[in-house]
């Protein structure tokens, strides 16, 4: 299957394996293409998880992982990119439904928008909340007091 | 008019219209709520009594683990994933270590594979009784919540005299386990097995042949196999909505492949078919505690870890199949004693999106059913 796609998309997709689990690195402009292809042919009906992860250091500072399951294969998958802050990913919502709440919470959490989302807003912190927790320049202890003062009326929640 | 789910019910009231003249009605069942299962709110838009569509507003218990765990050495770190999903503590340990063990690539001496599996089955077991008995409050049938609570402390009971706590049990560590099984321990799970095989038939007795059970349950939540799989649904619902799949069987972890025992699947995918598969599992799980427990091999309980754990760099994804349904954890690690990020894919979470689906067309009392049905913790939803 690997040989398949690396076939179609040359060097937009590297395929690699750590400790037994399957994963690819893909291109950003390949993204909502591969998720199809992967969904509609190989079978992968089952989106696990949307996750990201943040290098500040890098120059395309997020990783975003999309964890696929494939029932008839028994076989999961690993697809990564890489994005720069600021840049958006088009939304998996119409390939599996699953990945509604997945993309919100990611997008609550490092600030990573998804065109042609439905419903783009925050799931685990309140509406107003300024800032992106999972960041890495968001401080352990560092909450939005603004919204604090206001909506819960004490000075800090510390 | 725009969408009242998106406006707080009171902005709906203009001048010249009152709530009595709109068709739709926005109610808010708010967070604090006995039968939503902690604080879960939900916004319902009702036509008379039956659901026209609703919206779930979780994070009210979001308390930031994901970000914790980065601030924390990796055996730090597994005190919190108890805290997650508080009912079955057990199962989030064993994910936990699982996936840290894979990273450091050792495996757990088989002593400590047995005596995971048997408490790991446990709570499943106690996982299963007390949703049990909190979806049969909700429905109205009081007395298995006694039945069910009486015969979990027997479990707790266990758990206490293995670790010393019974909630939050904090029980396996990387590597293995830290204490040695106590004296008696083979035989308190023996008698535990022998106490509980009746009870079990005692709770079907209560509710499963009892007509107003049938009438509240049946052909309520609906969900077909393929809706399941799309909205990424896992666990007893799944498997209820025909789909035969249990990760115990599909992709192993833990010494499994040792214990012979079935998965039990529905038809319907109604709220009565998840009771059944939940019924089930029971016997399932006593199964495989029966075999376990007679097979415990000697050893050490504990691998060859070196005392601070440091990973290699790289990034692993590792689940298990907790009562609720998969429960992931994916372990990005820098080399360093402390992990890069830590994302945990909850069961409950991505559950509770297919409660919207589950409740269209449906009465608000079966929403109530339904929300009990998926079983879902909000310690796990919002960590």
């Amino acid at each position: 299957m690997i040989a398949k796609l690396k076939g179609n998309y040359g060097s937009g997709i590297e395929p690699l394996t750590y400790l037994g689990q399957n994963y690819m690195v893909v291109d950003r402009s390949l993204i909502p293409e591969i998720l199809q292809v992967l969904r509609n042919e190989e079978q992968f009906d089952y989106c696990v998880d949307i996750t990201a992860v943040h290098y500040p250091k890098r120059e395309k500072q997020f990783d975003v992982l999309w964890i696929l399951y494939s029932f008839p294969r028994n076989q999961r998958i690993r697809v990564k990119t890489q994005i720069a802050d600021g840049e958006t990913l088009p939304s998996s919502v119409p390939i599996w439904a699953t990945t509604n709440w997945l993309e919100r919470e990611v997008f609550d959490m490092f600030g990573i928008r998804f065109d042609g989302h439905p419903d783009m807003k925050r799931i685990l912190l309140p509406d107003g909340w300024k800032g992106h927790p999972l960041r890495k320049d968001y401080g352990i202890l560092q909450q939005d007091n603004e919204w604090v003062q206001i909506n819960l009326g004490i000075e800090s929640g510390q | 008019m725009t969408d009242p789910t998106s406006l707080s019910p009171l902005d709906l009231e203009t001048p010249d219209k009152t709530f009595l003249d709109a068709n739709e009605l926005v109610i808010n069942m708010g967070p604090q709520h006995p039968a939503t299962h902690g604080v879960l709110r939900v916004i319902l838009r009702l036509d008379g009594e039956k659901v026209m569509g609703l919206e779930c507003v979780i994070g009210y218990l979001h308390r930031g683990v994901e970000k914790i765990a980065e601030n924390r050495t990796y055996t730090m770190f597994n005190p919190y994933v108890d805290r997650m999903d508080y009912v079955a503590a057990v199962s989030n340990g064993l994910g936990y270590c699982e996936a840290v063990e894979k990273l450091l690539n050792v495996e757990a001496p088989p002593r400590a594979q047995y005596v995971r599996v048997i408490l790991t089955e446990l709570n499943r077991m106690a996982s299963h009784q007390l949703w049990l008995g909190t979806h049969a409050l909700d429905i109205g049938a009081i007395t298995p919540l006694f039945y069910t609570f009486r015969d979990r402390e027997e479990i707790l009971k266990i758990f206490e005299k293995y670790c010393g706590a019974r909630l939050t049990t904090h029980a396996f560590r990387i590597g293995g386990l830290q204490y040695e099984t106590y004296d008696g321990f083979e035989k308190d799970v023996k008698t535990f097995v022998a106490f509980v095989r009746p009870k079990i038939d005692e709770y079907e007795e209560l509710l499963t042949t009892n007509r107003i059970w049938l009438e509240r349950t049946k052909g309520v939540g609906k969900i077909s196999g393929k809706d399941a799989i799309a909205l990424g649904v896992t666990g007893p619902v799944l498997r209820a909505s025909g789909v035969k799949w249990d990760i115990r069987k599909a992709l192993p972890y833990a010494n499994y492949k040792n214990f012979d025992f079935d998965i039990p699947t529905g038809e319907n995918g109604d709220t009565y078919d998840r009771y059944l598969v939940r019924m089930a599992e029971f016997r399932q799980s006593l199964r495989i505690i029966e075999q376990a427990v007679d097979h415990i091999p000697e050893g050490s309980i504990m691998a060859k870890v070196p005392k601070v754990i440091k990973p290699p760099v790289g990034e692993i994804y590792h689940s298990i199949e907790a009562p609720k349904g998969e429960l992931g954890y994916f372990i990005v690690s820098d080399g360093s004693t402390q992990p890069y990020r830590i994302r945990v894919r909850p069961p409950s979470f991505v559950n509770l999106q297919a409660l919207e689906v589950m409740c269209r067309g449906q009465l608000v009392a079966d929403v109530i059913a339904v929300i009990g049905t998926l079983d879902i913790v909000l310690g796990e939803v919002d960590r």
